[in-house]
């Protein structure tokens, strides 16, 4: 019997993308850009997130006219983001037949209280976290991949190494542990249990973890890796830089060889430059797209 | 015995998994030297316009070409386009399997599914297809080893396997078994 929407389709899809650079586009001709500069994924957004942050109001799921351009000007896959909670939003993705949905903190917030109940989906998603507590709250809703979360649309790599740091030293901290303290562990975390248990076992994140929110150069990337992350996703990064096509190629470039820092500092050479960036501490805690969702 | 799998992207820790299950040693090869170091090579699944540019960038083509007209490769989904002669629509990458194989050829993400599927040689085993291609045509000195619905998913031309769906992704280890038997039998040649 043939089974589409599988738990173990809809997570190795996130196993294809390992060790690949996913871009955000705003229009057909970027995704090409991104996709010949060997993105393993694009994006397809309305906005970057540099933009979003800008021009502020609600921020939403993209006009399907563009969603549908890019998925008919390339051959990698194509995601594209609802806001959280909006169950109508990821249904028409669906519908579209992107190949990953990500309820997104970069869009407003559809719903302060519930995150989509994403096992009902055929079609896999992606979702953002700050630490083990909710990633794992993600995946038992139903996420066939996480994402640190970061601050999008900032160009400042700190609050994705922050997350990335924590996700890791938690993970790392559950296989240490006795089981006799894992329950203890889950609430502190809010994280559900029989996931913690399964991370003992297996001695990691049940399934892909990428980098995402302030990476903007090679080496950015190259440090996401180093750090743990399975791939990383650049936002803003790409297309609010001087030369796009060369920074694309040089992101992808620097995620495959990661610990090469020879390599890494030559492909860095005259990229002309990168955006723009902004310090957190300007943001206020309640412009801060990480702290939306729970 | 080392078996390398292709590292530049994909599910290349999977089939590091799944080969160290088989009690085999492997190395994730990133460099075109390393290719000089094994008796077998994979060719993981991920994006096959992504590992092709990696290919190109850091000059891989030649030493995968000669590598495999001498020992055993296997090629799984992306890695099957990466070994096919012609590709539909898209150009030709390495060129050494005599096939012509469709990308993304069921359909989008939605469209992924799984089904056990007989190989023949092999045995039963989970066929699990994402976004996987398939062959629509087979020249001379190919055997079709496994057929869904009419459509050809697994092949071999003697030190060349492979095929649409990902063993790496689950827990049947017969096709990595058979793997290393074709380079069992290639080193007792040599």
């Amino acid at each position: 019997m043939i089974n589409i929407g599988t738990e173990r389709v809809k997570r190795g899809m996130a196993e294809m993308q390992k060790g690949g650079v996913i871009m955000d586009v705003v229009n057909a001709e970027q995704a090409k850009i991104a996709e010949a500069a060997g993105a393993v994924a694009v994006m397809a957004l309305e906005k970057v997130p540099s933009d979003i942050r800008r021009d502020g109001g609600v921020a939403r799921m993209a006009d399907p006219t563009i969603i549908e351009q890019v998925m008919n000007s390339v051959s990698i896959p194509v995601m594209a983001k609802c806001r959280i909670g909006h169950i109508v939003e990821a249904r028409c993705l669906e519908a579209l037949g992107v190949d990953y949905i990500d309820e997104s903190e970069v869009l407003t917030p559809a719903d302060d209280m519930f995150h989509i109940n994403k096992r009902e989906y055929t079609i896999p998603f992606v979702c953002g976290a700050k630490d083990l507590g909710e990633a794992t709250r993600r995946i038992a809703e139903g996420a066939s991949m996480i994402r640190t979360k970061g601050e999008p649309g900032t160009g400042n790599i700190v609050e994705a190494v922050r997350h990335m740091r924590i996700v890791s030293a938690q993970v790392r901290k559950v296989v240490n542990m006795s089981e006799d303290e894992l329950m203890s562990f889950a609430k502190e975390l809010g994280a559900p249990y029989h996931l913690l248990l399964e991370i003992k076992k297996i001695g990691k994140l049940p399934v892909v973890n990428f980098a995402a929110g302030g990476v903007a150069t090679p080496a950015d990337a190259a440090l996401m890796m180093q750090l743990g992350a399975d791939g990383v996703f650049v936002g803003s990064g790409i297309f609010k830089s001087e030369n796009p096509e060369k920074f694309a190629r040089a992101i992808v470039e620097a995620t495959t060889y990661y610990q090469d820092y020879a390599r890494i500092a030559q492909l860095s050479k005259n990229l002309g430059v990168a955006m723009k960036g902004i310090d957190i501490s300007k943001i206020d805690q309640k412009d801060r797209m990480s702290e939306r969702g729970w | 015995m080392k078996i390398g799998i292709l590292a530049l992207q994909g599910s290349y820790f999977d089939h590091q998994k799944y080969f160290s299950n088989l009690n085999v040693d492997t190395l994730l090869i990133k460099e075109p030297h390393q290719l000089k170091e094994i008796d077998g090579l994979v060719l993981p699944g991920g994006e096959s316009t992504t590992i092709r540019r990696l290919i190109d960038r850091y000059n891989f083509m030649d030493d995968l070409k000669d590598f495999c007209s001498k020992k055993p490769v296997f090629g799984t989904c992306a890695g099957m386009i990466l070994l096919a002669k012609e590709v539909v629509d898209n150009p030709t990458h390495i060129g050494v399997l005599n096939v012509r194989v469709k990308r993304n050829a069921f359909g989008r993400q939605k469209d992924s599914f799984e089904e056990k599927i007989m190989v023949n040689k092999v045995g039963e085993v989970e066929g699990v297809y994402i976004r996987a291609p398939y062959i629509d045509q087979v020249g001379d000195n190919v055997e079709v080893l496994a057929i869904h619905k009419e459509i050809i998913v697994a092949v071999q031309q003697d030190n060349i396997l492979a095929t649409s769906f990902h063993p790496e992704l689950t827990d049947n280890l017969l096709i990595g078994k058979y793997f290393i038997n074709m380079i069992d039998k290639r080193i007792s040649k040599a």
